[in-house]
């Protein structure tokens, strides 16, 4: 479904992503792992268009998107969540979600009727929320919300865009760690069920090997092990890349 | 939501009072209030438009006073060069193709940047066209202007009626339709899907476009929607101003824009009609007062800032807020 080949971003003179080669399969839930700094967030940027590659080539069902603008990628099925939550601050939480469906739906042109006419956009905005829990909170502000919520939120407007292929960049961090395996139990449901694509950026282990059905190891910009999170958890350089550990 | 519950709503009484109120202002406002009024009630329209690039698509405009003497002009050439079209069927669409016009290659300009950098563009665009105002007196008449003749209404014509009586009768009345309309138009606008869009874009533009919402389209679909607002205000206020000089095309007629909005407040809907409104009384009593009015102007401004920073309609609603609140919490 997705396959990047020798992707290279360089940050003026330091080289961030050097050379990444993988792929991901469609109805596939793939974690990527790695210690801090080794371009995990950089490589979420590059596919969903957020920047530009230096070389390389994404390619997304066939077709080559490396260059090609987030819009479009959206429309072609690419959605992302942000690690450092980025949501409509002065707008309610309900059209946070419902502003997302409506794009989808190619409805957000409509400049005569009021948003909530859409009923049945509405209720299936209710309906995410509730999925994420998080459906008692639709008339608040964004601003209102604990961290794990606005997290939650986040994650949701992304799913909401019905997209093929999901980049979650750290669903979990700011939530309460009781609540963590809730919360990935919630996202990855609907991902099975919805037959998504899925890459999840995560530090935890315990959460990597409990969802996901394989890990990418990211490290100084380079994929240095693929493989099932069993697989993976029993190479010695993966466990001194991810724990510091001299094995 | 459908028809009847907007119509079940508290708010639609409340505008439905206001408008029966208008319909039989005529008759209790003296000639010469009603007159000011009405310059009031034009501003009010364009400074609806205004707000939907302020308050919904967060872009500052220092450049729609250009917008707003376009629809005036767009009458007074009118009347110039076509006096067989005067006709205020006709007029009124030919000032929104012209604020169209204008508004598209402005907001083309302007859209690529935001904050300050917008707000500079559309000051200096709009300092082109006064400039084009000004200098092209053979066309525009220059710094002298274009007078405005009375407009044939829907085939009735008003030759030789002093201009009061005009604007005391029928005019009043289709302003305060073109003004209802005008309310209703951007009411629905604001709300809906598209409206939403707009304020997406405004919160966080990074992630409205990582939803699949072309950012600086939308914000040109806004400046344009912004200008035939401001653009339809003009017209309508050319009518009662009787004539029409560069001035609204300058940067200070742009900043009173400004001026009127944050002085109504801008985070409520209805804050701009009511800036408007009050703005032109504001100004006239200054005026009155002393010579130094634009002083006076100025120093309510700081006033206004420091002491109503979300204007008079703000300000209002975060009393009953507090009112609201004060039961419940033991606070006063």
């Amino acid at each position: 479904m997705l396959e990047v080949k020798e992707l290279v971003k360089d940050f003026g003179r330091v080289r961030i992503i050097n050379s990444a080669d993988f792929k991901v399969e469609a109805d596939e839930i793939v974690s990527l792992v790695g210690p801090n700094g080794a371009g995990k967030t950089t490589l979420v940027n590059l596919i969903s268009g957020h920047i530009l590659p230096t070389s390389g080539t994404i390619t997304f069902l066939a077709r080559n998107i490396t260059f090609a603008s987030p819009y479009k990628r959206i429309k072609m099925g690419v959605a992302r969540n942000f690690q450092i939550t980025n949501l409509f601050p002065d707008t309610s939480v309900l059209d946070n979600v419902r502003t997302c469906l409506f794009s989808v739906y190619g409805k957000i042109k409509r400049g005569v009727l009021p948003a909530s006419h859409y009923r049945s956009i509405t209720e299936e905005a209710v309906g995410i929320l509730d999925l994420f829990g998080i459906s008692g909170k639709k008339d608040l502000m964004p601003p209102s919300l604990s961290e794990g919520d606005k997290k939650i939120l986040d994650t949701a407007m992304a799913f909401a865009l019905k997209s093929k292929f999901l980049l979650l960049d750290e669903p979990t961090s700011g939530v309460a760690t009781g609540d963590k395996f809730k919360v990935m139990d919630t996202i990855v449901t609907a991902i099975r069920r919805e037959k998504m694509a899925c890459m999840i950026i995560e530090h935890d282990m315990d959460i990597v090997s409990d969802y996901s059905d394989r890990v990418l190891v990211l490290s100084d910009g380079r994929i240095i092990a693929a493989g099932s999170p069993k697989e993976i958890m029993e190479q010695d350089d993966v466990k001194e890349i991810l724990f510091g550990v001299k094995v | 939501m459908g028809f009847r519950d907007v119509i079940l709503k508290p708010k639609f009484f409340v505008y439905l009072g206001c408008f029966i109120v208008l319909l039989f202002l005529p008759k209790i406002l003296p000639i010469y209030h009603l007159i000011l009024f009405e310059s009031g009630i034009t501003f009010a329209i364009m400074a609806l438009g205004f707000n939907l690039l302020l308050r919904y698509t967060g872009l500052l405009s220092f450049g729609h006073g250009a917008l707003f003497a376009t629809g005036a002009y767009a009458v007074g050439m009118m009347g110039e060069y076509f006096p067989d079209l005067y006709r205020i069927e006709i007029l009124i669409p030919v000032a929104l193709a012209g604020s169209f016009v204008v508004s598209t290659i402005f907001g083309f300009i302007c859209v690529r940047h935001t904050r300050v950098f917008f707000s500079i563009l559309a000051l200096a665009l709009s300092m082109v066209l006064f400039a084009l105002l000004v200098k092209l007196y053979n066309i525009t008449g220059g710094s002298d202007g274009i007078h405005i003749d009375l407009p044939i209404i829907f085939g009735k014509s008003f030759e030789g009626m002093k201009r009061f009586e005009f604007l005391s009768g029928v005019y009043y009345y289709l302003l305060i339709c073109v003004f209802a309309a005008a309310t209703i138009i951007m009411l629905a606008i604001v709300n809906s899907p598209f409206g939403k869009a707009l304020q997406c874009i405004r919160d966080n533009e990074v992630r409205a476009e990582m939803i699949g919402i072309r950012v600086r389209r939308y914000r040109l679909y806004s400046f344009i929607l912004s200008g035939l607002f401001t653009g339809l205000g003009g017209a309508m206020w050319s009518f009662v101003n009787g004539h029409v000089t560069p001035e609204i095309a300058e940067w200070v007629f742009s900043g009173e824009i400004v001026y009127m909005t944050l002085l109504g407040g801008f985070m409520v809907f209805e804050g701009p009609i009511i800036g408007a409104i009050l703005f032109t009384y504001l100004r006239l009593y200054a005026v009155s007062i002393t010579q130094y009015w634009m002083f006076l102007i100025g120093a309510t401004l700081i006033i206004l800032v420091l002491l109503l920073p979300e204007g008079i309609t703000g300000g209002f609603v975060k009393l009953f807020s507090k009112m609201k609140r004060a039961p419940s919490t033991g606070v006063a």
